[in-house]
């Protein structure tokens, strides 16, 4: 049985042509094949949300996903959030708020945040809690990324 | 020269400011450096067969298919690996009696814990070693178990260590005062009850994580670390491998998370070290989710019998308890596994004026994972025996819960003084605290919500706990029992030729902001811009000597350091200021990286200087020899710790109908004496604050009669996430600790020490209305359900 398969994908705006082990899963394909380390594993099952990142635009686990399915897809990662610009002002908050401490979480944090504020989120913080509940995060005791969160939504920073 | 206590006041300041991380836009790009991220040249990676059971004879391991498997490059077991390890033991003098057996990375004989590493594979791929660990088939013998700490002491309980002779590893008494005669009085009132402390476990974001990189043509191991103190495991390393402790150089980058987990020397990570040293090539070893819960240390586990008696106006007259903890079948090493006893034996009632106090700890082998220090060690046990027990004492002599702590709480103004335990107490602030908190939560109002509501049938409760913390640990904690951990730490600082000043430290950063707060004190005390100061922390071949960052130690001994260095470099620079400017070193002074005069006018730049003194030293005086570098070190010379204090309230909603406890509110008055940056020491007090509502409502390590922990997913044991968890007020009393010039204490964890008692005594607030009590920890719905008596 053949144990690898051909893939076409754009990561990051990046045509990406890879041969990968088909039970390789999303994130560790970005982070061992394209050396794309800011996605993080922190579980591996979907739970902590530590590997959340976007594809074809919508945020999702990496580490639930094959590479092989994003066979043709447009992923974009914590790098490629911040290079486009497209994460700069929710950076900017989360560091004027220290809503990040050992910053594993981040990354994914940010994913979920941007999928929410780019959705037209209102600054509510039980709607923003609610929002981010899948993103676990050991440090902070969440009450900064809220707090920086809405402070984009109510245009409080600019990047 | 200036006078260090007013350099606070100075213009272009830092210190006391809320300085957002410098480090915090590497990490928020995706640019992190944590052990995982890093590939090296030729490196391979580990995977471990770990033990099925919890006791068992290990009859035969067949590693032969293992060693056919793709991608496979050793495969050894414990007595493969044996010959290359010098076996480790658990013990510390200063903790008399304390008993433990010899570990090996790899257990060779008999497996002692369900998740005990057996046999290693390294292979080219993680995934194909795990692939390998599949092949390898355990024959087992199983032995009886003794998993439960309750009957592990039982004379017919199955016995882990039969040179031991039983399963105690170390009991303690403390005795002070006449408490039998007191809880004989006819004039008091009693409490007595029992307090159980679930087993549960740090959950780092990041698993623990290693590469170690062994060069045997220099017998040179370099070990990258996601962990706290670099230092110690240069020592373990060195010793227990056989290497030069100069030849083994840790180092610490991005660290996902610690809180005490990651501070422990666990076999696999000396097998993976091993593995590198046999191998001649880097190997790498990263932990999943099921093994960090299987092999992470646990934490608490505490079983406690406690008893209170007080006068009929309020006065403690006895405080007195008996602990059990169970701490798996070794002590941890080289910290050992009795610190978290022993802490809940000297800082139990440490608030209060206590004259009469009787407690007792048993520490007891089971056949469990290890239990060992993690986030406010012993202090969520210690302060939720007393003050759970002052709360249920004022019900029951109908005393308010505040009135009763303003009548027992030790007056502010009567430090220097000793606690009941005899732990010696200074600069700390209970009165002030409590009166703060109090009205930042709007007290009166609360209540009178709270009676409206109950005849509507909403069970809300308010819950307080007054607190101590230890923090900033001098050498009587670890160095004095023999082990190989620094209380000291120290700090180098140098101006560099483009006028920028490199620091290094041997505290280090897991997300804290010790990093910030290093350059802050660097920046303010030696006069430059914060953007001029690069920071090196977590590399034992570059910075100072020292113990890392625990026990709340970063800000208060490490900062100290940064302190005494930046003082001492700026002597050194106004001093070659003064010859080249033909002034007296006092009338000059350094601001935002230029020399000026005490009033401000600028004299030259900083780079000016230091271009002179490196490039162009013709230009000085023969009998100048400028060093525009120093080193201070620091430790705490007077007292065992620094202690903290800190007074928290919670306002929890029982549903009398799900069980389910609902924090409303909680509000944290925290004095760590000089609060170096708000911003970073409020979000720490937080995230505290939720690790203690954790473990006060949510986490559990669950294990089975027969020893098998039952819920190792992130979707089985319940962490606290952004949804269930209330917005947490936090306040500073600022009563800088006389033992430094900075004056900072720590801050570390008094959310997590102080929150379980102040969420336990709001549960049982709510629930004493209907004439019930819960008293075991997390708790959970079924245990309130059941404290109902409708389950």
């Amino acid at each position: 049985m053949k144990q690898t398969a051909q893939i076409s994908l754009t990561v990051n705006g990046e045509t990406v042509e890879a041969d990968v082990p088909v039970r390789r899963n999303l994130v560790d394909f970005l982070r061992q094949d394209l050396g794309l380390t800011g996605s993080h594993v922190g579980c591996e099952h979907g739970v902590c949300g530590a590997c959340t990142l976007e594809v074809d635009g919508r945020m999702v686990r990496g580490c639930l996903m094959l590479a092989v399915q994003a066979n043709g897809a447009n992923v974009t990662t914590v790098e490629g959030l911040a290079d486009s610009g497209r994460s700069a002002a929710l950076r900017q908050s989360f560091m004027a708020r220290n809503a990040l401490q050992c910053g594993f979480c981040t990354p994914g944090m940010l994913a979920s945040a941007i999928e929410y504020i780019e959705a037209g989120g209102a600054s509510d913080r039980n709607a923003i809690r609610e929002h981010l509940s899948g993103n676990y995060c050991r440090c902070t005791g969440y009450q900064a990324i809220v707090d920086a969160v809405c402070d984009v939504i109510d245009g409080r920073v600019s990047a | 020269m200036t006078n260090p206590l007013t350099l606070y006041d100075r213009p272009n300041s830092y210190i006391g400011h809320s300085v957002p991380r410098p480090d915090a836009r590497r990490l928020s790009e995706g640019r992190g450096r944590f052990v995982d991220d890093k590939v090296l040249p030729r490196m391979v990676h580990a995977a471990f067969v770990r033990s099925d059971m919890a006791h068992a004879r290990i009859t035969s391991i067949d590693i032969s298919d293992a060693k056919n498997s793709p991608g496979v490059i050793a495969v050894w077991t414990g007595a493969d690996l044996a010959p290359h390890v010098e076996p480790y033991v658990g013990v510390l003098s200063h903790l008399a009696g304390l008993r433990s057996a010899p570990q090996m990375p790899l257990a060779d004989d008999v497996a002692r814990w369900q998740g005990e590493p057996l046999a290693m594979i390294v292979a080219t791929s993680r995934a194909l070693a795990e692939d390998a660990v599949a092949l390898v088939t355990v024959e087992y013998e199983e032995l009886p178990a003794a998993c439960d700490m309750e009957t592990a002491l039982d004379p017919d309980a199955p016995v882990i260590h039969q040179e031991f002779g039983s399963n105690l590893a170390w009991e303690r008494t403390v005795d002070v005062g006449d408490t039998k005669a007191a809880f004989s009085r006819t004039d008091v009132t009693l409490v007595e009850r029992e307090l159980r402390f679930g087993r549960h476990t740090g959950v780092t974001l990041e698993a623990r994580a290693a590469i170690a990189d062994f060069d045997p043509s220099e017998d040179h191991l370099t070990f990258h670390y996601s962990g706290q103190a670099p230092h110690m495991m240069q020592f373990i390393f060195a010793k227990h491998l056989g290497l030069a402790e100069e030849n083994v150089r840790i180092i610490a980058e991005d660290v996902g998370g610690s809180f005490g987990i990651k501070i422990h020397t666990y076999g696999d990570e000396i097998a993976t070290a091993i593995a590198s040293r046999l191998l001649k090539r880097p190997v790498k070893f990263v932990a999943d989710r099921h093994e960090s819960f299987l092999t992470d240390i646990h934490a608490r586990d505490h079983v406690v019998h406690g008893k209170m008696a007080v006068t009929q106006d309020g006065q403690i007259a006895a405080l007195a308890f008996d602990d059990v903890t169970g701490i798996g079948p070794f002590s941890m090493y080289p910290r050992t596994s009795a610190i978290e006893a022993n802490q809940v034996l000297n800082l139990t009632g440490a608030p209060y004026d206590i004259e009469n106090y009787h407690a007792r700890a048993r520490v007891v082998f089971q056949n469990k994972n290890m239990m060992c220090q993690y986030r406010a060690v012993g202090h969520p046990i210690a302060m939720a025996i007393c003050d759970g027990l002052l709360e249920d004492a004022a019900a029951a002599i109908g005393l308010d819960p505040v009135e009763i702590r303003r009548r027992n709480l030790m007056r502010d103004d009567s430090y220097p003084r000793a606690s009941a335990s005899g732990m010696k107490l200074d600069d700390l602030s209970h009165q002030k605290a409590l009166e703060r908190l109090v009205d930042m939560m709007r007290y009166e109002a609360l209540r009178e919500d709270q009676a409206r509501l109950r005849n509507e049938g909403v069970f809300r409760g308010i819950g307080f706990c007054s607190m101590v913390e230890v923090t900033n640990p001098s050498p009587m904690f670890y160095g004095i029992g023999g082990a190989p951990i620094a209380s000291q730490d120290g700090a180098t600082i140098r101006l560099d030729a483009g006028g920028g000043i490199q620091v290094s430290s041997s505290v280090t950063e897991q997300g804290q902001g010790t990093n910030t707060i290093l350059a802050q004190i660097a920046a303010d005390i030696f006069g430059v811009d914060l953007d001029r100061v690069r920071i090196k922390t977590g590399d034992t071949e570059v910075t100072p000597y020292g113990g890392g960052t625990w026990a709340s130690r970063g800000a208060g001994i490490g900062g100290e350091a940064m302190l005494q260095a930046a003082v001492a470099l700026k002597e050194q620079v106004l001093d070659v200021a003064a010859v080249i400017l033909q002034a007296k070193p006092d009338d000059l002074d350094i601001k935002a990286g230029k020399i000026t005069d005490t009033d401000g006018t600028e004299r030259m730049d900083l780079s000016d200087l230091a271009r002179t003194v490196y490039y162009r030293g013709n230009e000085l005086p023969s009998d100048l020899k400028p060093e525009l570098i120093a080193t201070r070190h620091y430790r705490v010379t007077d007292f065992p710790f620094v202690f903290t204090n800190g007074a928290m309230a919670a306002h929890v909603e029982v549903d009398t109908d799900t069980g389910i406890i609902r924090v409303l509110d909680f509000w944290a008055v925290e004095d760590c004496g000089r609060v170096l940056n708000p911003l970073l020491v409020d979000e720490q007090i937080r995230g505290g604050v939720v690790q203690g509502i954790g473990g006060a409502l949510y986490e559990e390590c669950l294990y089975s009669e027969d020893g098998q922990m039952l819920n190792t997913t992130m979707a089985d044991y319940l962490v606290p996430m952004s949804a269930e968890m209330p917005d947490i007020h936090v306040a500073h009393i600022e009563t800088p600790t006389k033992t430094s010039v900075l004056g900072a204490k720590g801050a570390g964890e008094a959310g997590t020490g102080g929150a379980p008692g102040a969420i336990l005594n709001a549960v049982n607030d709510a629930l004493r209305p209907l004439n019930s009590s819960l008293w075991q920890m997390p708790m959970t719905p079924e245990r309130v359900l059941k404290a109902l008596g409708k389950v």
